[in-house]
């Protein structure tokens, strides 16, 4: 009875699949496949560009906030990225995006395209985090390296960008490529506003046929293989960086 | 030249410095000794402002640095700084750690000459020519303390007196009139202290203004015009080294000379 029911399964499972599969061979297969690569494209888009720009926004919070606070702007500035920061973990992406989309672009009588959105929501998101991580990052700096510099007439932020961030950057790329990786998962949340995420694309696969457990397994499965993909780009650029640092 | 005006530094609670009056002059070798935790450390890093004086000024050729409007960055360049662990940038070639500074900063200038157009007169000069320049002048430099042949190496892989030789060259390739020694040779095996105090020695007979934090009482003896004994973040007592070493007064200096000598 079991092992019957175990057969049916998997036969049905197969019948799947072999559905699944024919989808791509029929007349609208060029519609489902260029869905998936809009998807995949805007996925990956979203993620590394609101990477690029949260490294941007993160280092400069970060700087921000290890700056000597002697003087009244450093304390401005300094109050005004607690205020983002907090702003921006503590409340979740997709409301960020749907604050961001609904609200501010009216309010600010901007036309953006949700992906343009989804990208700046990211950036800012990401920023937020990163400033934690490169502030970890430059704590980790030896305080010397920063005296070095001042002691030869650098300002503050010339060493910091010349001495400091550099090495702080190396020993934060593992925790750089975990927060990479939560953004090209994450970006599965453009849906909200309207974009074709790999989500939309596999739901839309879906409901054309009324069954969704094989479109929703590949789509898992690409999402591995991405993470895998750059997993293994991290340890790349981590073994090149340690190879440039000779013998230490 | 470095004129001390009623210093006082606090940590917190912790009063360090207590009411220091000097006047260092241009030429002259300045050698402080006293006992662990009395200070000298924090005197050295006051006088080029490293740490914020809680009271008092620091006028170097009349402009007080402690002014908080005063452009700190412009006269430290004047100032050069050795630390006791080096501080050399460890991203950085042993050349790039010479020019790094002296590069920047000519570069800043010729934007600033350029964008004024203030160049009558004035050379105005590429940044390929700043560049060579630079780089020639720290070739010399390290050609003087013998270290030519590690302009590519990395920090990492110099012994501790190669360390502070270079840190040395850095400070010199800003051309500064003064520079300040903080236990230069406190963190080297004692086989490499002799060939960092050769260097500095080398300075001294070059003409240059000295402020040198050491336990080394022998170089003190040799190179020093005055020496400063610091105890409980006051100068008890001052005068030549001989005056110092051969017919000290205070009795917490006899004390300490009885240790150290
Ligand atoms: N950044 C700081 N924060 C708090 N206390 C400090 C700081 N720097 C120095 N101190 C304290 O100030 C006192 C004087 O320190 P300083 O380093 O100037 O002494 P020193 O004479 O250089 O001693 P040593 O010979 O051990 O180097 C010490 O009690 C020290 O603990
Ligand atoms: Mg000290």
């Amino acid at each position: 009875m079991r092992a019957a029911k175990r057969i049916w399964i998997m036969d049905n499972f197969g019948q799947r699949v072999e559905k699944f599969i024919s989808l791509f061979q029929g007349n609208s297969a060029d519609a489902y496949i260029s869905d998936i690569l809009t998807g995949l494209q805007n996925t990956v888009k979203i993620a590394v560009l609101g990477l690029i720009i949260g490294i941007i926004i993160g280092t400069l919070i970060a700087a921000v906030r290890v700056m000597p606070k002697y003087k009244r702007l450093p304390r401005v500035l300094n109050a005004i990225c607690g205020v983002y920061v907090g702003f921006f973990r503590g409340t979740p992406m997709v409301v960020q995006l749907l604050l961001f989309y609904y609200v501010a672009l009216p309010l600010l009588d901007i036309n953006a395209s949700s992906v343009a959105v989804a990208i700046t929501v990211f950036g800012m998101n990401s920023g937020a985090y990163i400033s934690e991580i490169m502030r970890g990052g430059i704590m980790s700096v030896d305080p010397g390296q920063m005296e070095g510099g001042r002691s030869v007439g650098l300002s503050f932020g010339t060493t910091m960008m010349k001495i400091v961030i550099p090495q702080a950057v190396k020993n934060i790329i593992p925790t750089l490529g975990n927060e990479f990786i939560t953004l090209v998962k994450e970006t599965s949340v453009v849906s909200f506003v309207g974009a074709t995420d790999l989500y939309v694309a596999f739901r839309k696969i879906g409901t054309s046929t009324y069954e969704f457990m094989v479109p929703y397994l590949v789509m898992a499965l690409i999402y591995i293989v991405l993470v895998l993909l750059i997993t293994a780009l991290i340890k790349l650029v981590e073994r090149r960086l340690r190879k440039s640092d000779r013998g230490r | 030249m470095i004129e001390v005006v009623n210093l006082n530094k606090s940590f917190g609670d912790l009063h360090v410095l207590k009411d220091i009056n000097i006047t260092i002059h241009k030429g002259e070798k300045v050698v402080v000794i006293g006992p662990s935790g009395s200070g000298k450390s924090t005197f050295l890093r006051c006088l080029n402002c490293m740490e914020d004086p809680t009271s008092g000024s620091i006028l170097f050729h009349g402009v007080d640095l402690t002014d908080m409007k005063v452009d700190i960055n412009l006269h430290r360049q004047k100032m050069g700084m050795v630390f006791q662990h080096f501080n050399l940038f460890n991203n950085k070639t042993v050349l790039e750690n010479i020019t790094l500074a002296p590069e920047y900063i000519a570069k800043k200038q010729m934007r600033k000459l350029k964008l004024r157009r203030k160049s009558y007169g004035a050379e105005i000069k590429s940044a390929k020519q700043i560049k060579e320049e630079t780089k020639a002048n720290a070739m010399e430099l390290l050609e003087r303390v013998g270290l030519s042949d590690k302009a590519e190496a990395y920090p990492s892989q110099l012994s501790g007196g190669q360390k502070q030789r270079v840190a040395i060259v850095r400070s010199l390739a800003m051309q500064p009139e003064v520079m300040l020694f903080d236990e230069p040779t406190s963190a080297l095996d004692p086989e490499m202290v002799g060939e960092v105090l050769e260097v500095m020695k080398d300075l001294a007979k070059s003409g240059m203004t000295m402020v040198v934090v050491t336990h080394e009482m022998g170089f003190a003896r040799e190179v020093a015009d005055r020496v400063l004994f610091m105890d409980d973040g006051r100068i008890l007592e001052e005068g030549t080294p001989d005056a110092i070493f051969n017919h000290p007064q205070n009795d917490r200096l006899k004390e300490f000379l009885s240790k150290v000598l």
